[in-house]
């Protein structure tokens, strides 16, 4: 077959944000991707410090201890924020990936209605639920501690 | 929204020209705007009064043939199905579809879409080869049978969607949400027996599993197709399949005709057969 | 290779698995200024406190559960990183050296958390 050498025009990571002109299901994936790779950090450390638990209760204290204090405070906020998002989407994709909530094909008629619309209320809720998580932990983590 | 009473009107246009051209650059160009015109024209204006050499595909100009989409103000879209009028800016903005190699200015080289279209088998299998060479009737298919691909058989591969996908942007792996949704096409047809044939390739690196809905392709897809959906479907139908759940379906038959009754007499009789 | 209709079946199952379990996890572990659960923290004061920590381990639920999470989250967690450096087009080679990588720290970090988990209900005890 005829194979042209032409100019490599691929957008790279550049494309995985998008930005401006993206739809609200484009943003929802930018941010459950990073709240994914903020969590599998944040967990992969946490089996390590809590393993000490294993070690007795001085071991245990010892490493409760570095991590406390204000930044940690926050950290473990921002932890819990990112885990509500990543819990109410992920509910959300779970649906939609498997096929519930994107309706059933139907003939396209201008103005097109798709996938995307028929599970945009499942987008809102899950958002509204993820929000109201991160608001609930903020009271608890920031304030009444 | 673009001045609709300006006597003129601006296009910045993403040249290249592979003997000349180590990168691609921006030209621009003034026309006179016409009321009802597309990008498309406008295109052809520049080609025809001020550079022949200004290169792009299109063919039909009626959102049929899929020749001519292109990034348009930053999103893809077809040039002869975008009015001027509803661009949302001074400036018309024109550059080849993303995530294809350039060959010249607006001219992207589509092979690797097509190659992995044809890798997922985009046409019925069926055991009954010479039933299909020579039919003898038709497959049975009912109007619900029907409504379930014929949304996803719209697409006219213009290759908008792959150029709009987050994925396709980095991974030349993953086949696409073109190439995917003309396999749920056929995996939903009823006369089709190709599921696990298909699932060979589509259960591996190349299906569905990169997707994670961002729903862009179903986004800019002038036809409505809906991409994303027939994606989603199709990992259902896949993840069903892993667990046992899915309901193997057999390829419709050939319809027969009923043996008893009469005809009435005012339905008139059919044409001659062509096949 | 793994295939990835296979992977990917169980990186829905292990998420919801994980919903439900990391749900309970932080609903004892942050929001008990809100809802108290003092069977679950008999000492009262902090959940982290070592004497409420020690109070759940003998709990044989916390051990058991804190293992299924700990390897549903592992595997979720890391088919995802691996999704998005697939993504981003390494290579066959380097394909094939991450999944190694995964595989063997992904390993590591269950044993040692399982470790812990069956070490400190038996020093509980
Ligand atoms: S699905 Fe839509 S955007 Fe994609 S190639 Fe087909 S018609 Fe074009
Ligand atoms: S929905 Fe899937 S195929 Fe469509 S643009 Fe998004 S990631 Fe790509
Ligand atoms: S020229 Fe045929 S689709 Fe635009």
């Amino acid at each position: 077959m005829l194979r042209v050498q032409g100019f490599p025009n691929r957008l790279g990571v550049r494309g995985w944000v998008g930005g401006g002109r993206w739809g609200m299901e484009r943003y929802l994936y930018t941010l459950h991707r990073l709240t994914g790779l903020g969590l599998l950090a944040y967990f992969l450390l946490h089996i390590v410090v809590t393993a000490s638990r294993a070690l007795g209760e001085g071991a245990w204290a010892r490493a409760m201890d570095t991590v406390s204090g204000g930044v940690f405070k926050v950290g473990e906020y921002l932890v819990f924020a990112a885990f509500a998002f990543h819990a109410a989407n992920g509910i959300r994709l779970v649906l939609v990936e498997l096929g519930f909530g994107v309706g059933r094909p139907i003939e396209p008629v201008y103005p097109y209605k798709t996938s995307l619309d028929a599970q945009r209320s499942l987008a809102i809720g899950a958002l509204a639920a993820g929000a109201a998580l991160a608001i609930l932990g903020a009271v608890e983590l920031l304030v009444l501690r | 929204m673009s001045d609709a009473t300006a006597k003129e009107i601006l296009y910045r246009i993403r040249r290249f020209e592979p003997t000349r051209d180590r990168a691609p650059r921006w030209q621009a160009f003034t026309i006179p705007r016409v009321p009802g015109m597309t990008v498309l024209d406008g295109l052809w204006t520049i080609k025809q009064t001020q550079d022949a050499s200004l290169a792009w595909r299109s063919s039909c100009r009626m959102g049929i043939c899929g020749s001519c989409g292109m990034l348009i103000n930053g999103r893809a879209r077809l040039a002869c199905n975008t009015q001027v009028s509803e661009i949302d800016a001074a400036v018309i903005v024109v550059a080849p579809l993303p995530n294809f190699d350039i060959i010249r200015d607006l001219v992207p080289d589509l092979s690797p879409m097509f190659d992995a279209h044809a890798a997922l088998m985009p046409y019925l299998i069926r055991d009954d080869a010479r039933e299909q060479e020579r039919p003898t009737g038709e497959f049975s298919q009912s109007p619900q049978e029907l409504e379930r691909y014929l949304q996803f058989s719209y697409c006219i591969k213009c290759g908008c969607c792959m150029a709009a996908c987050p994925t396709y942007a980095t991974d030349p792996v993953y086949s696409g949400p073109m190439p995917l949704a003309q396999a749920q096409r056929y995996n939903a047809d009823g006369r089709d027996g190709g599921f696990l044939r298909r699932r060979a390739v589509l259960g591996g690196e190349r299906g569905p599993w990169r997707c994670h809905f961002a729903g862009e392709c179903s986004r800019v897809c002038p036809k409505g197709v809906d991409p994303a959906k027939a994606i989603q479907l199709m990992k259902r139908d896949l993840v069903w399949d892993y667990i046992r759940l899915r309901k193997e379906q057999c390829p419709a038959a050939v319809m027969s005709k009923p043996k008893a009754g009469t005809r009435r007499p005012d339905i008139p009789e059919p044409p001659p057969r062509t096949v | 290779m793994m295939r990835d209709q296979k992977l990917w079946s169980w990186h829905v199952a292990a998420g919801i698995v994980i919903l439900l379990l990391l749900g309970l996890h932080m609903t004892i572990m942050h929001l008990d200024a809100t809802l108290k659960f003092t069977s679950l923290n008999p000492a009262g004061g902090e959940p982290i406190d070592w004497a409420n920590v020690a109070a759940r381990g003998k709990m044989l639920f916390f051990p058991i559960t804190y293992v299924l999470l700990l390897s549903a989250a592992l595997f979720h967690g890391l088919y995802g990183l691996r999704n998005i450096l697939f993504e981003l087009d390494p290579g066959a080679g380097l394909k094939s050296a991450i999944s190694v990588i995964l595989i063997v720290s992904g390993l590591g970090l269950l044993v040692l958390g399982t470790w812990s988990a069956v070490a400190s209900f038996d020093l509980a005890r």
